[in-house]
């Protein structure tokens, strides 16, 4: 446990300044709270008149009550040094804000037009609000070092440690789970071959060794002095649910290569390694557990989240 | 086959699309003899869930036969006659073994599109959208069931017939757990939201469960009358009445011991003003999330007591009368159901003559008219409280 402590990556200073960038997004969206909170309060009548709404005074109430729900947010925004949930709570009011909108523009007696820019406008606060709060919450990015990408995930297996260590263990059963691998295969002297999809139906490959091998404990490996992509990575394995169950923790870390396979790999690796190992780990989950890679008619590849913006329609393919 | 397509907000066909096949050594594929239109479906096609897309086919209530096995399915055998579950369930996994099957944890591939929005994925659901799967449903001619080995139940006795084994596919057990987690006691009385098909087997359940007095609030007098005279309900319409105070009368001041709430984020919203809450959510005339009766059983509920959820929920509410559930104690319990763990003794249920689920059905049609069918069930037409359809 204490080791997987010590292995946390430390912010690093880019993080830090991604996160500034972020934080002057949030506060902006506070002081934008404020602007529609307090006419919204005070002259709910205009306001009304100005959005589209008939002024009626049962609408007047709604629009203080909404113009409080900003300022309560403002609030909350302004106030936090990380502020992910108030900033939610924007995207949550901007949703019932469109609601709200969508139900005058049904009703014979609000002038359509008004009430549609209106909406058109909230809608790009929200669009604003969605992308802020995404970025704010998500902690657990690959944080890079010395220039190494590294990324590390954990999933638990209702597996016992040695049978999934022993699985790992094999590392011809790899491409079985990770998405972009294509084969892996043991070379003389405890050495490995690993070959990679890459994109336009080419391969990156590499050499790569085992170096420290605890039984049903920890896997580690690193690739060979003059690979094309320098990379390492381990994986832990702690007994859960009483020794019944394995914490599989994976950490890779690579380095990004010179400008010839640049690309290739980049794509390899995903524009997002993190959500790849997810989705590694996923698998690897649902092999050891169930047998095999879950599929549907939706993804028919099984769990693969670049693909999950494409889905397949939910029905059987030709 | 045949098979019912969502086809965008308030659009269902009945389409011409490819025959499923067999993905996963531990499918099966089953022609359709029975299926039936869920509460559930009308919030899909009122385009309340995200991440549907055009042409996915609907549909999460059916049984009929195997025709072929994936070479991983031993304990069924092509000529079955089955139900299938509408939760997708490894019975593998941690959850799965803790019979918690809605949450299975290998059977969404589309979890980190779930995780995204609620944190973590639930199991996945024939024809339920995207981010629970992606799978194809069941009101089509065929259907292709995942882990075959561990959810759909084989109905031996020939002397059933489809209607009355149909619903253990997902209505008879959600009404049932959503009676169960109440944990009633002898002399309790419960109140029930929704005199849909849910709402129905809610009430017989409780009774079932030995639940002293059930009362069902709806607003409509025909789905009301079958809550009375068919699952044995004292009734509330909810225009008529200021649904609190006639709870609170009935049991002198306490309310009801369990409040289970069985009409979802669709909820309409009474007629009376109830409580400010109400005021001003229907001065804000919100469309999408309506937790009118949710809120409504909460601040009904008895001090000390539970509040179970089984109305479907999709994203957040507003004004969450969580100071009413922290300082007067309730509990909460919800969830998807958990079928596979109710078949087989709800199907011992129906096979003693304790129950006979077909007194929700109202309208039986061909798979071909399907759109008709959500029609009559959504507006309530033609005092419409359940469809089935036969391929
Ligand atoms: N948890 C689960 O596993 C599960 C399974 C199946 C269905 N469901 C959900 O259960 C709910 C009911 O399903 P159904 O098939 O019975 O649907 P349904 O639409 O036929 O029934 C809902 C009923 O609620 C009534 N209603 C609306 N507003 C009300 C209010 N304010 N107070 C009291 N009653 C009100 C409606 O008049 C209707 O009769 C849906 O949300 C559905 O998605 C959940
Ligand atoms: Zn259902
Ligand atoms: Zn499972």
């Amino acid at each position: 446990m204490a080791d997987r402590q010590a292995s946390q990556p430390a912010p690093d200073s880019r993080a830090g300044q991604r996160h500034r960038g972020e934080d002057r997004l949030a506060k902006a969206l506070g002081w934008f709270s404020i602007g529609l909170g307090v006419p919204q309060l005070i002259a709910p009548g205009y306001f009304n008149r100005l959005i589209g709404v008939n002024d009626s005074r049962r609408n007047r109430w709604t629009t203080r009550a909404v113009g409080i729900r900003e300022l309560g947010g403002a609030a909350g925004i302004l106030d936090r040094p990380r502020p992910s949930g108030f900033l939610f709570a924007r995207v949550v009011g901007d949703a019932m804000d469109l609601l709200m909108l969508q139900a005058a523009m049904r009703r014979k007696d609000n002038p359509r037009r008004r009430v549609m820019a209106a909406a058109a406008a909230v809608a790009g606060v929200t669009v604003i609000d969605v992308i802020a709060s995404a970025k704010t919450s998500r902690s657990s990015d690959p944080t890079t070092e010395g220039g190494a990408v590294r990324a590390r995930t954990a999933i638990t297996v209702n597996r016992a440690p040695e049978e999934v260590y022993g699985y790992w263990h094999h590392f011809e059963n790899l491409p079985n789970f990770m998405a972009h691998l294509k084969s892996v295969e043991a070379k003389e002297d405890g050495r490995w071959r690993w070959v990679a999809n890459a994109p336009l139906g080419r391969t990156v490959e590499w050499e790569a060794q085992i170096e420290e091998d605890i039984p049903n404990q920890l896997i580690a490996w690193r690739s060979l002095e003059g690979s094309d992509v320098a990379n390492r990575g381990s994986v832990r394995f702690a007994p859960a649910a009483g020794g019944r169950a394995t914490e599989v923790t994976l950490e890779l870390a690579y380095e990004p290569p010179g400008r010839a396979v640049g690309a290739a790999v980049a794509r390899m690796f995903g524009e997002e390694p993190l959500q790849q190992m997810k989705d590694d780990v996923r698998r690897f989950k649902q092999v050891m557990e169930t047998g095999e890679v879950v599929r549907s008619d939706g993804t028919p590849d099984g769990t693969r989240s670049q693909r999950q913006l494409f889905q397949s329609e939910g029905q059987p393919a030709e | 086959m045949k098979a019912t397509c969502w086809m965008g907000v308030h659009r269902v066909k009945v389409n011409d699309v490819p025959d499923p096949r067999i993905l996963n050594d531990r499918d099966a594929i089953v022609r359709i003899t029975s299926t039936a239109i869920c509460g559930s479906d009308l919030h899909l096609v009122g385009g309340y869930v995200p991440t549907m897309e055009k042409g996915d086919i609907l549909g999460h209530e059916f049984m009929g036969e195997v025709v072929e096995l994936g070479k991983a399915v031993t304990n069924l055998a092509v000529g079955d006659r089955v139900v299938v579950p509408f939760p997708i369930a490894c019975g593998n996994c941690l959850s799965c073994e803790r019979g918690l099957y809605s949450l299975c944890e290998n059977s969404n591939p589309n979890a980190g599109m779930a995780e995204k929005a609620w944190g973590s994925s639930p199991a996945g659901i024939f024809g339920y959208s995207h981010m629970l799967g992606g799978f194809a449903g069941g009101q089509a001619e065929y259907a292709r069931v995942p882990f075959a080995d561990v959810g759909p139940i084989k109905i031996e006795d020939d002397s059933l017939s489809d209607e009355q084994v149909l619903f253990l596919s997902d209505i008879f057990p959600t009404g049932y757990m959503g009676a169960e987690v109440c944990d009633i006691q002898p002399g309790d009385t419960v109140a029930v939201w929704g005199a849909g098909p849910v709402g129905q087997f809610a009430v017989a359940s409780a009774y079932l469960l030995g639940a002293e007095r059930v009362i069902a609030i709806d607003r409509f007098p025909y789905r009301l009358q079958m809550a009375r005279d068919k699952a044995g309900a004292e009734t509330l319409n909810y225009e008529e009445v200021d649904v609190r105070e006639a709870l609170r009368d009935l049991t002198a001041g306490r309310g009801p011991d369990a409040c289970i709430e069985a009409v979802g984020l669709e909820a309409h919203h009474g007629s009376g003003p109830i409580n400010a809450y109400d005021k001003v959510k229907q001065a804000m005339r919100l469309e999408t999330e309506r937790p009118h009766a949710l809120r409504q059983a909460i601040t009904s509920c008895r001090n000390g007591g539970t509040v179970s959820i089984m109305g479907v929920f999709g994203g957040m509410i507003d004004k969450f009368p969580i100071g009413s559930v922290m300082n007067r104690s309730l509990t909460i319990k919800t969830g998807q159901c958990h079928v596979q763990r109710y078949m087989r003794p709800l199907l011992e249920r129906i096979q003693s003559g304790e129950i006979d689920p077909r007194f929700v059905i109202t309208h039986r049609m061909s798979l071909a008219e399907a759109a008709r069918g959500y029609d009559m069930f959504k507006n309530k037409k033609d005092q419409c409280t359940k469809v089935v359809l036969s391929p």
